[in-house]
């Protein structure tokens, strides 16, 4: 975008916000309406679609067996893969992963791992040797601005619709059982992410406020009301006064939606 | 996660490597280190040593990616494989992307980028040895090659984490901590602005823990930041007495 629209833009934006408003009605403490469908692809072990506004992430779960880490040999593995596809914006193009999709897979990896929300230890099934191995894709499909809430929102809805194999252990073999057991979670993490623009902090940033904001602060908070992961991004910064504003508001606004989606 | 076969912090809240809770490791920093760099710092904060240079401003390559109304900062953080107890491979891994856009965030607040529209200053960081801690140390680093080349800067950038061991919040985590311990929270200051321009976390912390984690970094980071000016008081210092 060139940057004479953006600073024209900038200005309308600022306007609007000082009157505590934004372009597009909302609080500047609302979030758009939050969609979640579960289940959406049958051959993936769980999946999740969110609708936040008009940006849309699909995120599929894969579960398989592999080997654990070498330092954590009772533990099951999870992985955190993002791909900003070339249909969900112009400014996408194909190619190897860039720093912003690889920023976004590793925020909602750190939301997930650091709020213990899968219970690894059961993931377990040959100390050592053999483990679940769970793949986690974030797929964005359409980018309106804050990918970050959208994709961690999904991530752990996907999870939650997440079934694992049965199976047994004979004679030293795996063999998969008929049926299947739910993903063993222990914790349900909601990232709440806040922009600043001009001073003022607003939720769920989308995009045209995304390309004047200086920069963003994501919070990620477990049931207790605890914080359990953070990522400043953009290239301005924060007063520390500002940062525990934000950390107020994320943590009223995570409340909120947490009793919204029942978690 | 594994089963602690010693105590992070003793009885009398003395930390493995002797440390009181809100003590720093040795800090050492040393600028204009390399000849060929624009400007360079070389960082040995407790067992991380770390080197970072600065080109530029200079014509930006690829062409393409210069921007008309303003300076491009690029920053490299980068490991060296024998830096760790196990090889590290020497291609960039997904964490060295990350920590290469976060510490490039958490300098540009400190530039004045729109005074040299179209061109780019990179900034290459090395960490020859890591033991916890190596992007506050990196950014430390950075800022200072950045001053060493002369760059016009709002305030230098200073970054130091704070976390949380064995129910505790401590400063200045070490590796073990960082592995063993429940928190880790890093941060980057500019202390004459009251800016924090990096921040990030892992781990669990209540509000009221987050709230003395940030405090405690921001101490610490005011600590390293006399240190910074010093360090670059002393390469003036000794030019001038080569002069005389």
């Amino acid at each position: 975008m060139s940057s004479l629209v953006t600073k024209v833009k900038l200005k309308q934006i600022e306007q609007i916000i000082e009157k505590g408003k934004r372009l597009d009605d909302r609080s500047l403490t609302d979030y758009r309406e939050i969609k979640i469908e579960q289940g959406v692809i049958e051959k993936a072990e769980g999946s999740a679609r969110v609708l936040l506004g008009k940006t849309q992430v699909l995120v599929g779960v894969k579960v398989e067996t592999g080997e654990p880490f070498p330092d954590t040999p009772n533990n099951g593995v999870m992985t955190v893969n993002a791909e900003l596809v070339p249909l969900a914006s112009p400014n996408f193009e194909p190619g190897p992963p860039d720093e912003n999709s690889i920023e976004l897979a590793r925020v909602v990896d750190r939301g997930i791992r650091e709020s213990h929300a899968i219970d690894t230890e059961k993931l377990c099934i040959e100390p050592g040797k053999k483990v679940f191995v769970v793949f986690v894709d974030v797929y964005v499909l359409n980018h309106d601005g804050n990918l970050i809430d959208a994709s961690a929102i999904a991530a752990v809805a996907a999870l939650m619709n997440t079934k694992m194999p049965n199976y047994e252990i004979k004679d030293g073999e795996l063999k998969i059982k008929q049926g299947y057991t739910t993903l063993p979670m222990k914790s349900h993490p909601i990232t709440v992410t806040i922009g600043k623009i001009n001073g003022h902090l607003i939720v769920d940033p989308w995009i045209e406020e995304e390309s004047v904001m200086d920069s963003r602060i994501t919070f990620a908070s477990n049931e207790d009301g605890n914080i359990c992961a953070i990522q400043k991004g953009g290239s301005s910064y924060f007063t520390p006064q500002q940062i525990l504003e934000a950390s107020k508001i994320a943590l009223a606004k995570a409340t909120e939606l947490r009793k919204k989606f029942d978690w | 996660m594994n089963e602690k076969t010693e105590k992070l912090i003793d009885k009398k809240g003395i930390r493995l490597d002797g440390r009181k809770a809100d003590e720093l490791r040795p800090v050492k920093l040393q600028v204009g280190v390399l000849s060929n760099a624009d400007g360079s710092a070389y960082v040995e904060h407790g067992k991380n040593k770390i080197l970072a240079a600065a080109f530029g401003p200079r014509e930006m390559h690829p062409k393409h990616l210069a921007q008309p109304d303003r300076m491009v900062l690029r920053c490299r953080y980068h490991m060296a494989p024998f830096s760790v107890p196990e090889r590290k491979s020497p291609a960039p891994s997904r964490r060295e992307v990350e920590l290469s856009k976060v510490i490039k965030e958490s300098l540009e607040p400190a530039l004045f980028l729109e005074l040299y529209p179209r061109t780019g200053v990179d900034v290459f960081i090395e960490v020859l040895q890591a033991d916890g801690g190596t992007r506050c140390a990196s950014i430390t680093a950075a800022a200072l090659a950045l001053a060493d080349a002369g760059v016009p800067m709002k305030d230098l950038v200073v970054a130091c984490a704070a976390g949380k061991v064995e129910d505790k919040v401590v400063l200045d985590l070490f590796d073990a901590e960082d592995k063993l311990g429940a928190a880790d929270v890093p941060v980057a200051y500019m202390p004459n602005l009251n800016a924090v321009t990096l921040l990030q976390m892992d781990g669990i912390l209540t509000p009221d823990e987050f709230e003395k984690a940030i405090d405690m970094a921001m101490d610490g980071c005011k600590k390293i930041y006399e240190l910074q000016k010093e360090a670059l008081k002393t390469k003036y210092m000794v030019i001038k007495e080569v002069e005389e």
